[in-house]
């Protein structure tokens, strides 16, 4: 509850968060990650790919661990003991998530693989009963293919159209434009929170305020948003938001969906199974409540727990903290690498979070990414699963490098120095 | 670095700068284009086959080094080549890059530097998509060949 407290008094809105206390102890928090201390080719690791997946801090490990080790059972429908600890801190960790983006009831809260999993289930519930022949859903030019292809999906099934808000160089959204794309017959906005590939923060709160006033809903894809930026999805007033429990320091195959009850409450399930019924016959069946109608089957309830062991840690450390940390770190980053020669940054909006997309004039990124593999670097090389937004760009790939609250000025340097090695391979 | 300059050698580099035959083939009569969906590499190779022969033969496209050296050697060597001995040039290439070579480098000439790929696991596809490419122009596959 101290947590709670904690969140309730910084409920500013979701960014340029102000740092209160102590700044964040990166050496500290180092040491609580056992893969840093790895070394890659002889040389220490520098992960700078945490927009793919970031690393897991102990707590999380042991969560996993300690579930199978000592609490392992199927949840929601056995009498014994262990079942029933198993539903308990399942729930719980339920709650944690809900605390965490403020939602108002935990049953807003449905459990999913990951984002990717959370954008299909409303594309093919809300969607599939919203969207009619002509109808039209509105994404933007940034979104990554997650947020692209479950759309066309349903677009082609309805005959409806994917309109799709074009962005400037920078990278950022041309609100206007987006603006004037809500018309009529827009069923759905799903926007990116913040960009995977480019790193640009959205303006989601006027995002969600210009698509209420003309009654459409707003599903915000927010995998890259929640592990840089404290979120209140309430305050936000977004009618889905979705996220992956890894890009979080959670584990793989854990994600949420948050949605408001009223538009979940009104969704038929999106698969069907046990645990998602109150009651079955051949003639007819009866769904359960929120959220378990959205949760066929047996969940992954190690991951979930494990989740809420992550946000447990990112609480204990302060949102606020990492996000300062990590705005700074990104700006050292990005002052650092553009200063050096033949280097272009792809996405230079005002509002960046965590990512810093470049490329080297003359070599590829591809290219890029093997040689600074060899000084132990790890980055993202290619498409980001972006590929219209490379279009946009003319371009068929970037080198990124993504942040995570334990990357430290240091590992910027490293980072220089290994681009400028790769210049010389090339010289 | 041992193991990148092992890569990255001189011929590859000086290749994937100036890729020779890069250019469209106005008379091209097989064409095919190839795609690595991974790092979206992606390229065209054109070819004029008499017979069984490969009379003349280009390309054109992005990728990395490794994808546009070896389509730039690749196509000074299959010149004036026949199918069958495109194809077993191909095999031979394969087996150099993925580290089972043997004794094929003499076969291989001058592609023999890039025996270095297969300390690169990840980068084999980009060292043979030109040959898939060229595989497929020349079986006349009307889709695209992508190496996933």
């Amino acid at each position: 509850m101290r947590t709670a407290a904690k969140l309730q008094q910084n409920e500013s809105g979701v960014r340029h968060l102000h740092v209160v206390g102590k700044e964040l102890d990166v050496e500290k928090v180092r040491r609580d990650f056992p893969i840093l201390s790895r070394e890659i080719h002889g040389k220490k690791l520098v992960y700078l790919d945490n927009a793919a997946t970031s690393q897991k801090p102990k707590i999380v490990i042991e969560a996993l661990s300690r579930y199978y080790e000592q609490g392992n059972a199927n949840i929601h429908r056995g009498v014994h003991f262990l079942s029933e600890q198993a539903t308990g801190e399942h729930e719980g960790a339920r709650r944690t998530v809900q605390t965490f983006v403020n939602a108002a009831d935990a049953s807003e809260i449905v459990f999913v693989r990951g984002a990717t999993e959370a954008i299909n289930l409303v594309a093919q519930t809300y969607g599939r009963a919203q969207v009619r022949t002509g109808d039209e859903v509105l994404i933007t030019a940034m979104e990554h293919h997650s947020n692209i292809v479950p759309w066309q999906i349903l677009c082609e099934e309805k005959e409806a159209k994917l309109r799709v808000a074009p962005i400037n160089d920078d990278g950022e959204l041309l609100l206007d434009e987006f603006e004037n794309l809500l018309g009529p017959r827009t069923k759905i906005v799903a926007v990116t929170h913040v960009s995977n590939a480019l790193g640009t923060v959205n303006p989601v709160d006027q995002i969600v305020e210009m698509a209420h006033r003309r009654n459409i809903p707003v599903l915000i894809d927010g995998a890259q948003g929640v592990p840089h930026l404290k979120v209140d999805v309430q305050a936000l007033d977004c009618d889905f938001y979705v996220f992956s429990g890894h890009k979080m320091y959670g584990p793989t195959g854990i994600g949420v969906l948050y949605g408001k009850s009223a538009l979940l409450d009104g969704m038929p399930p999106y698969q069907g199974g046990g645990d998602m019924i109150s009651s079955v016959t051949f003639e007819k069946t009866i769904y359960n409540k929120l959220p378990f109608k959205f949760e066929a089957g047996t969940p992954n309830v190690a991951g979930a727990i494990a989740l809420g062991a992550a946000i447990e840690y990112l609480n204990g450390l302060g949102m606020d903290k990492i996000a300062e940390h990590e705005h700074e770190l990104l700006a050292y980053a990005t002052k650092l690498v553009s200063a050096v020669p033949g280097v272009r940054l792809i996405g230079t909006a005002e509002e960046r979070a965590g990512v810093l997309s470049f490329v080297v004039e003359g070599i590829h990124p591809h290219d890029i990414g093997t040689i600074l593999d060899q000084e132990g670097i790890a980055i993202r090389t290619g498409h980001h699963c972006a590929q219209p937004l490379m279009r946009r760009f003319h371009i068929p790939a970037t080198a990124r490098a993504s942040f995570a609250l334990y990357n430290t000025k240091e590992e910027v340097d490293t980072l220089a120095d290994g681009i400028r090695k790769v210049q010389e391979v090339f010289a | 670095m041992a193991d990148l300059r092992e890569l990255y050698q001189e011929v590859i580099l000086e290749h994937s700068k100036a890729p020779r035959n890069y250019r469209e083939l106005v008379a091209a009569n097989h064409k095919a284009e190839g795609y690595n969906p991974l790092c979206g590499d992606h390229l065209t190779v054109y070819l004029v086959v008499e017979g069984d022969a490969i009379r003349d033969v280009s390309f054109q496209g992005s990728g990395c080094a490794i994808s546009k050296a070896s389509a730039s050697m690749m196509t000074q060597t299959v010149k004036g080549k026949t199918r069958v001995q495109a194809g077993k040039l191909f095999d031979a290439f394969r087996q150099l890059v993925t580290g089972q070579a043997n004794g094929v480098e003499a076969e291989l000439g001058k592609l023999a530097v890039f025996s270095g790929v297969s300390e690169f696991p990840v980068r084999v596809k980009c060292a043979t998509l030109a040959w898939h490419t060229l595989q497929a122009a020349l079986e006349g596959q009307p889709e695209p060949v992508s190496t996933e």
